[in-house]
């Protein structure tokens, strides 16, 4: 019988497939190993030390309680990092060729003034405007409320953010996993810290020295210690995501600011159901969508044919792109690109977050190796990005190559998932005339004087969780970056 | 309405050959868009593209992708019964997932046999082919004019 060659075989995402494509993870999954190793040993060193104890002494209920938690708690885990977040399949050629048509600006192509078809189609969604960006990986415009994940590669419908630590993103197919196990994360906690106190507390009760409760039960201090660290965290995500939930957003749009009403234009949240209750049902029991990839569909003739004609398609664009388009590097001196105002609302800004990017600079070990043959294709014009060496700022420009070498095109930095190193930091110069002031005052200033809400809570977010993961950043909205339509700019702040 | 009945009939054989996937490529694709104005559940526009003109009648254009609508609508509708669905699989834990189908999956089932009923009874004899727009991710539907090249 000869191989069936399944989908997820010649799926063009970066995921990783285990089980014949059953299992869907991210490409980096250290972080993961380290979630379930923690989550079951401390939950061992609780069930061995305490639980005994605590069934004698108090109720044998607690082992069972502490058990069926420990259980949701897995299989909600498993369920978050093994399941499908959403991704959006990526354009068949002929699709992608229509919409190259439509997006096509008619111009006589050697003008000057080449101005770049615009990316964004604008569509209103009950009254209120919204952007679909077009994504050049997938060649599609993104649905609303879609994102790129620039780890996994894929446009994932309604993006939350993409999460180490469940190693996968958190997506519309898997964000009701994600929150039950966040929420049960929360109670099993609690629950472990309380029940390791209380068999401590009990130990020490007939005037026995502390020391000597230790060394009786040495596994219930080290279990009271790493709950005591945990557990603020996971309090503060569960409140956050309960937040998100109640009001039915994602962080990518809580971070954002999608919905918070700028100069006096009124701005909601076009996707809430309305009220608290409506939108906690909805996102968290509502109609569970499929998954969209066939990942176990066996790979007919024309579905292999087609897939290698998108990866010609793709080929053959990149290098037009190289040969005919002498790049210009904004990159390298902000003052070489004259201001444009190519489109309004095609500013990009970045926050850069300080906090827990030693996380991710350690996840970006791995694509480093993995993307070294393709980098090594790429002309010589990333040398510069190189040097920098931060792998997701590479990264990032080859996603969306085709657009940064557009000449005087805005910088997209769109799929920027990893946040960079602080040394390196997207600045946001709203013009020549603003440049030097803007580049004087504080790097975060931007975002964080326009979006205060967001930016802090962001902040607050990374602080009390580590969890930081590719939010997408991408363009908060014009007037949120403030001073009208020009053209951000994208300076390295090189040390 | 009149058509030339040899290419349709023997385009038509020669997909039902390639089993039942895809149209053949090289042939020109219409492509009805999504429709965002009431939220990103799943609906497509019923504005008529010009390209089917000589094909295919308004009303018989519009009744699938009403009938489209409102299997999708179906599907996403928050019903009691899927809330029940949905607190159930959470109270399991979701394992249930693993032994039972979603709702919407039932509904996708339904739209893949309505499509491939519509292939046959309408567009297959007038050289059109609808692809089930789950396998274009729910982004569009796309109608390949068999007997037509690619502009
Ligand atoms: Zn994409
Ligand atoms: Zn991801």
């Amino acid at each position: 019988m000869p191989r069936i060659t399944r989908k997820w075989e010649l799926f063009p995402g970066r995921n990783r497939f285990c089980c014949d494509g059953r299992v869907m993870m991210a490409p980096q999954t250290g972080v993961f190993y380290v979630t379930i190793c923690l989550i079951a040993g401390t939950s061992g060193l609780f069930f061995a030390f305490d639980c005994p104890f605590l069934a004698e002494h108090i109720t044998p209920a607690i082992p069972v309680i502490g058990c069926l938690l420990f259980i949701f708690v897995m299989s909600a885990l498993f369920r978050t990092s093994f399941s499908d977040p959403g991704v959006i399949p990526r354009a068949t050629p002929d699709e992608a060729a229509y919409i190259e048509k439509q997006i096509e600006v008619p111009n006589n192509g050697n003008s000057p003034t080449y101005r770049p078809p615009p990316r964004t189609k604008e569509v209103l969604v009950r009254g209120q405007p919204v952007k679909l960006k077009y994504c050049f990986t997938c060649k599609i415009f993104r649905p609303p409320r879609a994102s790129h994940c620039s780890l996994c590669d894929n446009c994932v419908e309604r993006f939350d953010h993409h999460c180490p630590w469940v190693g996968n993103c958190v997506g519309r197919r898997n964000y009701r996993y994600f929150y039950a196990f966040i929420v049960s994360l929360a109670f099993l906690c609690v629950f472990i810290l309380a029940c390791a106190v209380t068999h401590l507390i009990m130990l020490t009760k007939d005037n026995k020295p502390f020391v000597e409760a230790v060394r009786e039960s040495p596994g219930s201090v080290v279990v009271s210690v790493i709950c005591f660290f945990s557990v603020w965290s996971i309090l503060g995500l569960a409140g956050f995501h309960t937040y998100l939930t109640t009001s039915n957003q994602t962080t990518n749009e809580d971070i954002k600011g999608s919905f918070t009403s700028k100069r006096g234009q009124e701005s909601f949240n076009p996707y809430s159901q309305g009220n608290i209750c409506g939108n906690c049902f909805y996102v968290l029991c509502g109609p569970a969508p499929p998954s969209l990839i066939d990942r176990r569909g066996v790979v007919t003739p024309e579905y292999r044919a087609e897939q290698k004609r998108v990866s010609e398609d793709c080929v053959i664009t990149n290098n037009k792109v190289y040969g005919t388009v002498k790049v210009v590097q904004p990159q390298s001196n902000g003052n070489s690109v004259p201001p444009v105002d190519i489109e309004a609302g095609e500013q990009s800004t970045m926050v850069h977050e300080p906090s827990a990017w030693g996380t991710h600079q350690q996840q970006q070990q791995q694509p480093q190796h993995n993307d070294s043959s393709q980098q090594s294709s790429q002309p010589s014009h990333l040398d510069s990005l190189n040097d920098i060496t931060s792998n997701s700022v590479t990264h990032l420009v080859m996603n969306e190559l085709p657009l940064a070498s557009l000449p005087l095109a805005p910088i997209d930095i769109d799929e920027i998932a990893p946040l960079p190193p602080p040394s390196i930091v997207m600045n946001n110069n709203n013009s020549m005339n603003n440049c030097n002031n803007m580049r004087s005052s504080s790097l975060l200033e931007p975002a964080s004087v326009t979006t205060p809400l967001s930016a802090s809570r962001l902040r607050l977010l990374q602080d009390t969780t580590m969890i930081e993961s590719a939010l997408d950043l991408d363009s908060l909205e014009e007037a949120s970056i403030g001073h009208g339509s020009q053209t951000g700019l994208i300076k390295m702040g090189v040390p | 309405m009149p058509m030339s009945n040899h290419t349709p009939l023997e385009d038509m054989s020669s997909s039902r050959g390639q089993a039942s996937n895809g149209p053949p490529p090289n042939c020109q694709k219409v492509f009805i868009q999504r429709d965002y104005s009431d939220g990103t559940m799943v609906k497509f526009q019923t504005r008529f593209p010009t390209e089917l003109g000589d094909r295919l009648d308004r009303p018989t254009f519009e009744y699938t992708i009403n009938q489209l609508n409102n299997y999708f609508a179906e599907a996403e509708r928050a019903s009691c019964s899927t809330y029940c669905e949905g607190c159930l699989a959470c109270l399991t834990g979701y394992l249930i997932y693993i032994c039972t189908e979603t709702h919407y999956e039932k509904c996708l089932r339904k739209v893949a046999k309505f499509v491939s009923e519509q292939n046959d009874r309408v567009y297959r004899p007038r050289g059109l082919l609808l692809t089930d727009p789950t396998t274009r991710g729910l982004r569009l539907i796309e109608i390949s004019v068999l007997d037509r090249p690619a502009s």
